[in-house]
């Protein structure tokens, strides 16, 4: 594929990681999970990856969302045109932070891998789909590994210019003090350097033979400490770099790690089991985003069924009755739309979840399991 | 030593691409020029030096000498001859060259663009101005144009192509002491860090090589025979040009180094990388030990800003101008 059209592939392998980790992480509902399997099987299915990787030698942010809103509607979910739009600008702001951020252009390759090692471990059960997210690895191995250092800073570059004068606020940014009030992303003048920079402060001179003469100490600027080793670029092992962790910590680090290479995804993307504090303003956010207070639209009921957490309307008040009354979270509603465009696929999987029953039917399960769950995110 | 003046607003922000500040001053008019690349577009503006005038201009890439594009460009600086001087852009379609002013496009140059995708993006990028006429330009695939500029009129003439590098051009520089004296008149850079000086010449003749450690050199300058080459471990050296002895090497960044600047009168050098830090050095030639010390003079930290450009805005050194974003 031409060497153009591989910062491409890299907006491509973000958006749909960013994509499936946000809903990953929003732990807000078990049914997502019963959607999650197709959804990733969908995305890494070979033939929808080629077609996404098209060479394309001027792409524009058009395209670029016309991808997002072709992603969102393969896992069902129709969420309306605000909502799609904050999920979009939540997405495009965090891969604008993790390239800017990244020490060294190399490692965006790294933080890709992140976001990859937290799929393999979520499908790392199903074999099926465990290979195709192994086949893409092995193609990111490929195509990327042999690149060169200015080679990534170029596709780096390009990236940036992409999303050039984004300044959107995003509240968990703000909240974690990586986003400055005018939107522009904190950047941090300490820590370690990357994998092959010195410490700055040191200016040596030498002779015309070669003999170093002198040496002088400069004051620096900024509170710097050694580069840490080298993250893996291999299919497993741990990639050392944080960023594309987790969604919702990106400043803060993960609490543990297993050292040196493991055949299990070594780069654990679960939070600590200690409370977190911040997890229902989380899910407050992102519930917002999803549209959460949308009243249901009495729109033509031809054309739409809906997919709701309850089996009836009395059921859902019930729950909103019995609920505590600091658990103040919004129901989600996900409408789901019959699309006359969906491929075969797509009608399937919808085609099966109107035909079947929730497997545990009774209606009182389902409202304590939603309320067991939400208290388990306090 | 220095202290910060009113920012200059540009129509557009400043793109990540490396050396992306060109100045160009106008003594007679009390004019400085500045251009900056944004994605397609090259902002422009003049401004006076009382502080109280700007004008600003865009010029856009093209796509054959007529059509604008929306191909990128990777870099925009004036190129001074004694004759003339010109503003070019190197873009990945080809090359434009305008008077000094952006009025008029003098000439343009287009890349081969293979028909079917190679392995390799195709871009310019690379631009210096060299002894009395001629221009060089570099290519990604670490080929060198050398453009023959007539004193005034568009009869352009690519003059020699020069094969060293093999792998992308990232920057160059001539000589900037205005002495006649050194023998290299031209420095080239690329992504391995692989440095070749050249003497100019109907036939630019190699005049050493100075192997790079496989990290990109994404800026250089060359003064006095000195080179100062900025890495993109955020380290500079400073070798002698024509036998690549190392004369210093300096920890002086902690990001990738952006942009380089050397003010010729007085020998400060100015660095910008991704730390979002700005530093000024001082270069002192010691010619009987055939020496060179390096001495930091002065950081600047422009929060939360990844420089992409600094530059000195005159010969002395007594004010520069940096772009980020």
């Amino acid at each position: 594929c031409e060497r153009s059209c591989l910062p491409m592939h890299f907006i491509h392998i973000w958006q749909m990681s960013l994509f499936l980790r946000l809903t990953l992480e929003s732990k807000l509902n078990s049914s997502f999970i019963f959607f999650m399997n197709d959804i990733i099987t969908t995305m890494f299915n070979k033939k929808f990856l080629d077609e996404l990787f098209k060479p394309q030698e001027l792409y524009s942010k058009k395209a670029l969302r016309t991808v997002f809103d072709r992603l969102a509607h393969a896992s069902i979910m129709r969420l309306n045109q605000a909502s799609m739009d904050k999920l979009y600008d939540l997405m495009t702001m965090a891969f604008k932070y993790q390239v800017l951020l990244c020490p060294r252009p190399k490692d965006i390759l790294l933080v890709s891998f992140n976001h990859m090692d937290a799929i393999r471990d979520f499908v790392r059960d199903t074999p099926s789909i465990l290979s195709q997210v192994d086949e893409t690895y092995r193609q990111l191995i490929e195509m990327y590994t042999p690149l060169s250092g200015g080679e990534f800073q170029l596709i780096r570059q390009t990236l940036l210019i992409f999303f050039q004068d984004m300044h959107i606020r995003v509240s968990i940014f703000l909240k974690d003090k990586v986003q400055n009030s005018n939107g522009r992303f904190v950047l941090p003048t300490s820590g370690p350097v990357p994998f092959g920079t010195q410490i700055p402060g040191l200016i040596r001179m030498f002779s015309c033979s070669g003999d170093e003469v002198k040496r002088v100490q400069f004051r620096s600027a900024g509170n710097y400490s050694s580069a840490l080793r080298e993250g893996s670029f291999e299919m497993y092992g741990e990639r050392v770099i944080k960023l594309g962790t987790n969604m919702y910590s990106v400043s803060r680090p993960v609490e543990t790690h297993m050292s040196g290479a493991s055949k299990n995804s070594a780069q654990h993307t679960k939070v600590s089991t200690a409370p977190n504090p911040l997890a229902k303003e989380e899910l407050n956010l992102l519930a917002r985003l999803m549209g959460g207070l949308e009243v249901r639209k009495p729109a033509n009921p031809d054309s739409r069924f809906r997919v709701n957490l309850f089996a009836t309307d009395e059921e859902e008040e019930e729950a909103l009755i019995s609920r505590p009354d600091e658990l103040s979270y919004e129901v989600i509603n996900i409408q789901a739309t019959k699309d006359q465009q969906a491929n075969a696929e797509l009608a399937r999987i919808m085609g099966e979840f109107t035909e079947q029953e929730e497997p545990s039917a009774s209606p009182s399960s389902k409202g304590d399991d939603l309320l067991a769950m939400m208290d388990g995110l306090c | 030593m220095y202290h910060k003046e009113k920012s200059i607003q540009i129509k557009s922000s400043a793109s990540a691409l490396y050396n992306n500040l060109s100045v160009l001053r106008i003594a007679p008019r009390c004019l400085t020029y500045f251009t900056v690349v944004h994605a397609n577009v090259v902002n422009m503006v003049s401004a006076s030096w009382d502080g109280l005038n700007f004008s600003h201009r865009q010029l856009q890439s093209k796509e054959g000498n007529i059509a604008a594009s929306s191909s990128l460009i990777m870099q925009a600086s004036w190129c001074v001859l004694p004759s003339r001087e010109l503003l070019v852009l190197t873009s990945q379609k080809g090359i434009q060259m305008y008077e000094s002013d952006g009025s008029i496009m003098v000439y343009w140059h287009a890349l081969d663009n293979p028909e079917t995708p190679t392995a390799q993006a195709v871009f310019a990028r690379g631009i210096a101005a060299v002894r009395e006429n001629y221009i060089c330009v570099g290519i990604s695939s670490g080929s060198v144009l050398v453009f023959d500029i007539p004193s005034k009129g568009s009869n352009v003439m690519l003059s020699e192509v020069l094969e060293e590098h093999r792998d992308a051009v990232t920057d160059m520089a001539s000589e900037c002491s205005g002495s006649l004296e050194y023998m290299a008149d031209l420095v080239t850079a690329d992504d391995s860090g692989l440095l070749c000086v050249w003497k100019s010449g109907e036939d630019f003749q190699l005049l050493h090589k100075i192997p790079g450690f496989d990290v990109s050199c994404s800026s250089v300058k060359l003064w006095k025979g000195t080179v100062a080459a900025g890495y993109g471990t955020g380290q500079i050296r400073i070798y002698e040009a024509v036998t690549g002895i190392v004369h210093a090497e300096v920890n002086a960044h902690a990001r990738w180094i952006y942009s380089l600047d050397i003010a010729p009168f007085s020998g400060l050098l100015l660095s910008g990388a991704e730390d979002s830090l700005v530093r000024v050095w001082h270069l002192t030639m010691n010619p009987d030990a055939n020496s060179v010390e390096v001495e930091h003079l002065y950081s600047e930290c422009i929060t939360d800003t990844q420089i992409c450009g600094a530059k000195f805005c005159d010969g002395d050194g007594y004010a520069f101008a940096v772009t980020g974003e």
